[in-house]
């Protein structure tokens, strides 16, 4: 009780700093260069750490390349883990907002410390961009628009359609079967949004099957599928679950080719059985672009490796967020924010993009080929 | 109908039936002898798995030898389990040691997730042969289902042998039926159950083995569900009688793969599962359990 009182005391005190101090700085700012802050959120320890420092590349290298200036502004950036834990996010974005007083947040990478940061910012009036968190309700919440939140990469279903229009267009597929896990988010999005515009496009759904998550015998759902015999096998799962469903339909002699998402992108997909199955993707090294051509080799003289997916949509929401900034002339949030909402054909390192009415942007995808070797091979871009 | 397509599902059925058979045989064992549902079986069939996969995939041994060294890995898995986490409670009230099953279950499961011990990693576990498949009309059969198959009946068969022919099996039956007894007739109860529950475990090494190639990825918790079904298929078939396991383990199998093929692949644990339920509300001793209630 008594140290309640202290805190809530100690945080008035703060406040009432932040405004004196505050307002005396914004003044003094209008003649020399003043200084704005930006934070970062990330999985810097924990599970998908790897993740966090892949951001974090991207985020840094982005700053740097701009020299840590925009307009008239000094930039000054601000890190925190929030350990891919969603307290813990909530925790960093408060941090962040209230006694950093940053200006804008980019992240965090994973939806589930995303959504619960992005209500903080929300409530607080600070623009955010998550580089990678995929989930629909980061940016809407129950039909409500989170009008400060943005995203960098494009949503769940988006993957589905994009899939069916590969299916269609270049593999010339005529049928498909669907698997899917009936009780995850992400894999019932991509399923639905296949279907719906496979069947737009003229082609016929033959199986569409659901399993739950602890299954691993598929063998009586891969026997109807042997015997209709389709063309395209859709399997929107993550790597380990589609490993194990490959090598099944493999052995029930099934010839149709895989087709699945962004959760095969992992160097532990089994890619014996999954070579020449296709995948949709945020981004490829690979792609003949320009823009990823210089990424890639700038990225490389840097850090001495290849940029993943992570590394590039962190540059690109950093890019986004800068470029925001300066056509706003200003370190209002609201006028950040409308400047985001305002971009027309950034050129972004993954495609070019603007967003839509739900802060999500509208640009292209990639679809990859696994290799035996371990490696993705670049196949083509689709556009939105 | 066509007869093709329920061929292969016939099977699919019969393979997934075959490796529950292997794990439900050493809950039934357990059981019949101390009385005891052996919660961790699932998760020494787990840990079959991963020393079948390290001494192939690390340690470089051929496959034979990497089966009996899982084997005899498991079966001391099984031993130690026994005297550290039920002998001391055999006497107590069953529910203690059921508990205590439970307990060591969820020790090996988070136990052998940590970094030093397996890790929580998926593993994508290689074949040991070629994969070959010979088609039958349309129905398809590869070779890993007829390493299954003759695996599992080889199983059986020295099982049965071992229970009906030897004196261990003579004193495993004497033990089943009354400990003091069996003592009073000059049998060695605890060391005739620890050869229960090596014998037990080295089933389910096999077990675990035979599972991860066929569906060939491997993690700590990958012995519950298949450990939980084959449970049911134990109490299916009457608990407590080999021949019940069996049975009990292929009527599972197929009740799974025909609802997932016939009806719908969200329904197949609902339906098995309500298929448990009827067959113990009219013989609530399994199919082949005797009739007369049991003395509690």
């Amino acid at each position: 009780m008594r140290r309640a009182k202290l805190l809530a005391f100690s945080l008035v005190l703060v406040f009432l700093a932040g405004v004196v101090f505050g307002c005396g700085g914004q003044q003094a700012g209008t003649q020399k260069e003043q200084t704005i802050k930006i934070g970062l959120m990330a999985p810097l320890q924990g599970n998908v750490k790897t993740f966090g420092e892949s951001v974090q590349k991207g985020f840094e290298l982005a700053l740097e390349e701009a020299g840590y200036k925009v307009g008239n502004f000094k930039i000054e950036k601000v890190i925190a883990d929030d350990r891919n834990n969603s307290t813990e996010a909530a925790n960093a974005a408060t941090k962040l907002i209230d006694s950093d007083k940053v200006v804008a947040i980019v992240g965090a990478v994973t939806s589930k410390c995303t959504v619960p940061a992005s209500e903080i910012a929300q409530a607080r009036g600070v623009v955010m961009i998550s580089p990678t968190s995929t989930a629909a309700n980061v940016t809407v919440d129950k039909g409500k628009r989170k009008d400060f939140i943005f995203r960098a990469c494009f949503i769940d279903p988006f993957q589905g359609t994009v899939a069916a229009r590969f299916a269609v267009n270049e593999l010339k597929a005529k049928t498909a079967a669907i698997l899917y896990d009936q009780g995850n988010d992400y894999t019932v999005g991509l399923a639905k949004a296949f279907k719906d515009e496979f069947e737009k496009l003229g082609g016929k759904v033959l199986v569409e099957e659901t399993y739950a998550e602890g299954d691993k015998d598929f063998s009586a759902v891969l026997t109807t599928v042997a015997q209709k015999n389709p063309d395209i096998l859709y399997l929107p799962d993550y790597y380990n679950k589609v490993s194990l469903i490959g090598q099944q339909a493999r052995d029930k002699g099934i010839k149709a080719k895989f087709l699945g998402g962004d959760g095969w992108d992992s160097a532990e997909l089994n890619f014996k059985v999954m070579a020449g199955g296709y995948f949709t993707a945020h981004y490829s090294k690979d792609e003949p672009r320009e823009a990823v051509r210089n990424w890639v080799k700038k990225f490389e003289a840097k850090y001495g490796s290849a940029p993943d997916s992570f590394a590039t949509l962190g540059y690109d929401a950093t890019k986004m967020l800068l470029k925001a900034i300066e056509t706003a002339g200003s370190a209002d949030p609201a006028k950040i924010r409308d400047a985001l909402a305002a971009l027309k054909d950034f050129p972004a390192v993954s495609g070019d993009m603007r967003f839509d009415a739900n802060g999500n942007p509208i640009k292209q995808a990639v679809v990859l080929q696994v290799q035996e070797d371990g490696t993705y091979k670049y196949i083509s871009t689709i556009q939105p | 109908m066509d007869w093709n397509y329920f061929a292969g599902q016939v099977i699919n059925g019969l393979q997934l039936g075959l490796v529950y058979a292997l794990i439900a045989l050493g809950y039934t064992m357990v059981y019949g002898i101390v009385k005891l549902i052996n919660f961790a079986h699932g998760d020494v069939f787990m840990v079959g798995a991963f020393i079948g996969y390290f001494g192939f995939v690390h340690w470089g041994l051929p496959w034979p030898l990497a089966v009996l060294v899982s084997m005899a890995v498991c079966a001391l898995l099984g031993v130690t389990i026994e005297r550290v986490a039920y002998r001391p409670l055999r006497y107590a009230p069953r529910i203690v040691a059921l508990i205590s099953a439970i307990g060591v279950s969820f020790f090996l499961e988070y136990f052998c997730s940590l970094s030093f011990v397996f890790g929580a990693d998926y593993r994508i576990v290689p074949r040991p042969m070629e994969d070959v498949v010979w088609r039958l009309g349309s129905v398809s059969v590869t070779n890993v289902q007829v390493l299954i198959m003759v695996v599992v009946m080889a199983m059986l068969v020295l099982l049965q042998w071992l229970v009906y022919r030897t004196r261990i099996g003579a004193a495993m039956r004497t033990v089943s039926y009354d400990h003091d007894t069996a003592r009073l007739m000059g049998v060695d109860v605890d060391r005739t159950i620890s050869i229960t529950f090596a014998i037990g475990s080295a089933l389910a090494a096999v077990g675990g083995i035979l599972y991860s190639i066929a569906y060939p990825q491997i993690d700590t918790f990958m012995g519950v569900i298949p450990g939980l079904k084959a449970f049911t298929a134990a109490v299916l078939g009457g608990i407590g009688l080999i021949p019940g396991a069996v049975l009990g383990a292929l009527i599972m199998g197929q009740v799974e793969v025909m609802t997932a093929a016939y009806i719908s692949s969200q329904m197949r644990d609902a339906v098995a599962f309500a298929i448990l339920i009827l067959v113990l509300l009219v013989r609530p001793s399994g199919i082949l359990g005797r009739t007369e209630p049991e003395k509690v």
